[in-house]
């Protein structure tokens, strides 16, 4: 007991740190974060990593070097799929791995695998393992498992109605903190579709999601839309979905909003060098080929990114979007 | 009538055609790639698919030309990006206002209502399950002895006396697999192919180094787009073992009677127990596989931004310092020269050769 947990703040930390952070409470585990992500994090990560991994995963290379001398032990679950259907990227399923054999000096990795297709209850079992590793009572894991579900659903819940994840979390944490502020709805609102670990991480993504605040831009995310909706998508007109799990919404949503999204623009925000992003990509693009009612742009980013050429661009973009608002009522 | 086409793999064409030209159907052979072909692939693709994509792409491009209106191709579940490019292929093709039809062909044990339509719809000759088989039968047979005879070049080449010999009877036998029709036909070409190959003057003293080359199963298997590595390879006297044939693929995954003892999953398990899909897992199995065997150095080869090869590569180096055997990592794309290639290749076996002298060096004054 006492045992300090290192989480870094990168990666699945966007879409799950809530339900962890619960669950390790629960059960009596201290947890520590890498907090948000700095230059020198950054830095530390490029350097570590291999040229030609993605900057998500240099991200995390440089979150794990941070953390690494702040806690007992790491938790990089080796997650393989969770919904029965898609599995995640196969740098995810092999990042213990890349981050044990390319870092040294490393406290012990809890490198559970979660594998949703191995059973209903595959997931609880790995949960049953990390609590073994910390020697709780399978009783207070599973109280503890339950708990934390209830609160990755009051999370999503609060995704749903249009905050992003670190608001949500924060909120989350004051539980004295009452009032929700929700964000004020504008005459512009544009989708932002990508990952969660870029899009919300504002040093990678270059602070976009407040640019556009600034610009007086609303803005939709894959994470803000119901779930439910997504599922009952078609695949903008594939025989079949995408095998992994952020790519497929990512898709979904796209062919959701390109049809009845009501949003004046969309946004896709990619990492320079990423697999499942190249076809993604050109997906969308093709799809957005169809729609030429609603603009569409993709931006890059990579550990290079300026601010300034982000910002031209955005600011291009939004005012070409607001003109072309302004114009085409009178045309009708 | 409908023209078919497919992926273009190294010399595994010549049996794909005798296989649906046997089923009735009349076939556009894919061009060998070339300078256009990667103009035409990278142009239509996006950026940062990996470099078979684009190839396909542009050999796809290539064949429409010729005619082709149908293509022949494999699926897959994932998490390979390799399982989706058949869509993304269609697609682009769409775009651009071919209107091809695809087969795709996925893993027919979780799809076996799918594998038996495309065979139906392959079946031009209504040829009856049996000699469906049987034609299945001698395509294999073929493709195994074009495997064993590219194998047997690898040995050859770095042996020959006069530099390039062994390419030059290469070529010329695989003319004659190519026209043997029947078993016995192909059986009998590959024995001459052989005996062809081994009567190929040779130096039986020179010292030779073995190289294991390990990665991505397209950039292994098509010479065009490694740059024709193991022929470079083989000029500088080393004599190369794939570890990836299109036989022997399948065969390794379930083949437990290795010299080791252990498959290359089992290998692999202690650096990357997971399956990241493509080749990344069979990578580090191999070059650890290798390294008991006792080979001079490794050398991986991944198309740019391949996902399962990036895995591998970064636990790469802690396999390469566990097992003191070199490895040199390429990441190809069309913007890869070849003389730089060359280049990298050469100071590689330089060192190797130096390292295996030291040991030898060593040896005898220890020993």
């Amino acid at each position: 007991m006492g045992k300090r947990l290192g989480i870094p703040s990168a990666l699945l930390y966007y879409v799950y740190y809530p339900f962890w952070l619960a669950f390790f409470n629960e059960i009596g585990v201290q947890v520590v974060t890498s907090k948000g992500t700095t230059k020198s994090i950054l830095d530390k990560g490029v350097r570590e990593a291999l040229a030609d991994a993605c900057v998500p995963i240099k991200l995390f290379f440089g979150h794990v070097m941070e953390l690494k001398n702040k806690c007992d032990c790491l938790f990089i679950p080796r997650v393989v799929c969770l919904n029965g259907k898609t599995i995640y990227c196969p740098k995810f399923l092999g990042l213990p791995d890349m981050i044990r054999h390319s870092l040294d000096g490393l406290p012990p990795i809890i490198d559970v695998r979660i594998d949703a297709r191995q059973g209903r209850l595959s997931k609880l079992k790995a949960f049953l393992e990390i609590g073994s590793y910390f020697g709780v009572g399978r009783n207070i894991v599973f109280k503890a498992y339950c708990k934390a579900m209830l609160v990755l659903r009051r999370y999503h819940r609060l995704l749903r109605k249009g905050l992003n994840p670190l608001e949500a979390m924060e909120y989350l944490e004051n539980p004295n903190n009452k009032k929700l502020t929700l964000p004020p709805q504008t005459n512009l609102k544009f989708a932002v579709l990508g990952y969660p670990y870029s899009i919300y991480d504002s040093f990678i993504s270059v602070n976009l999601l407040d640019k556009l605040k600034n610009m007086g831009v609303s803005v939709l995310t894959t994470e803000n839309i119901n779930p439910l909706i997504l599922a009952w998508q078609k695949n903008c007109g594939l025989p079949k979905r995408l095998f992994w799990t952020f790519s497929d919404a990512v898709l979904k949503a796209a062919h959701y909003l390109f049809r009845r999204g009501r949003v004046d623009a969309v946004l896709h925000l990619t990492a320079f060098g990423c697999g499942p992003d190249s076809m993604l990509n050109k997906f969308i693009e093709l799809e957005a080929k169809q729609h030429g009612d609603i603009p569409f742009m993709t931006l890059m980013i990579d550990e290079h990114t300026g601010e300034a050429g982000m910002t031209t661009r955005l600011e291009a973009f939004v005012d070409m979007v607001r003109r072309r608002k302004e114009v085409s009522p009178c045309q009708n | 009538m409908s023209k078919l086409t497919f992926p273009r793999m190294g010399e595994s064409w010549r049996t794909f055609k005798m296989l649906l030209e046997d089923l009735g159907n009349e076939v556009v052979v894919p061009p060998r790639p070339s300078k256009r072909t990667l103009d035409l692939g990278v142009r239509y693709s996006p950026e940062f698919a990996c470099f078979p994509l684009k190839i396909l792409m542009g050999t796809y491009l290539e064949t429409v030309e010729m005619g082709a209106d149908t293509i022949v191709t494999s699926g897959g579940v994932g998490p390979c990006r390799a399982g989706e490019y058949a869509m993304l292929h269609h697609k682009i093709l769409k775009d651009l206002g071919h209107d091809i039809k695809m087969i795709v062909f996925e893993p027919p044990r979780l799809q076996p209502f799918n594998f038996i339509k495309n065979v139906r719809a392959l079946n031009k000759n209504r040829t009856s399950i049996r000699g469906i088989v049987s034609c299945i039968k001698r395509a294999w047979r073929k493709l195994v002895a074009l495997d064993n005879v590219e194998k047997l070049s690898h040995v050859v080449r770095p042996r020959e006396i006069t530099r390039g010999t062994t390419s030059k009877v290469y070529r010329k036998i695989l003319e004659w697999i190519d026209q043997a029709y029947t078993t016995e036909q192909i059986i009998e070409a590959e024995a001459a192919a052989s005996k062809a190959l081994r009567d190929v003057p040779q130096d039986t003293n020179r010292e030779i180094l073995k190289v294991g080359i390990v990665g991505e199963i397209y950039v292994l298997l098509e010479p065009a787009s490694n740059l024709e590595m193991e022929e470079t390879l083989g000029h500088l006297g080393v004599e190369v073992e794939r570890s990836m044939f299109l036989t022997g693929w399948t065969r390794d995954n379930t083949w437990t009677e290795t010299t080791e003892m252990m498959t290359v999953k089992e290998a692999a398990a202690p650096y990357l127990p997971e399956l990241v899909g493509g080749h990344g897992r069979d990578s580090i199995g191999n070059t650890i596989l290798c390294a008991k065997r006792g080979f001079d150095g490794m050398i991986q080869i991944a198309p740019f931004t391949c996902i399962p090869e990036i895995v591998a590569r970064t636990i790469l180096p802690r396999v390469s310092r566990d097992y003191d055997i070199p490895v040199l990592t390429f990441f190809l794309d069309e913007q890869t020269g070849k003389a730089g290639m060359g280049t990298r290749l050469e100071a590689f076996t330089d060192l190797m050769r130096r390292k295996k002298r030291m040991q030898k060096k060593q040896l005898t004054l220890t020993g």
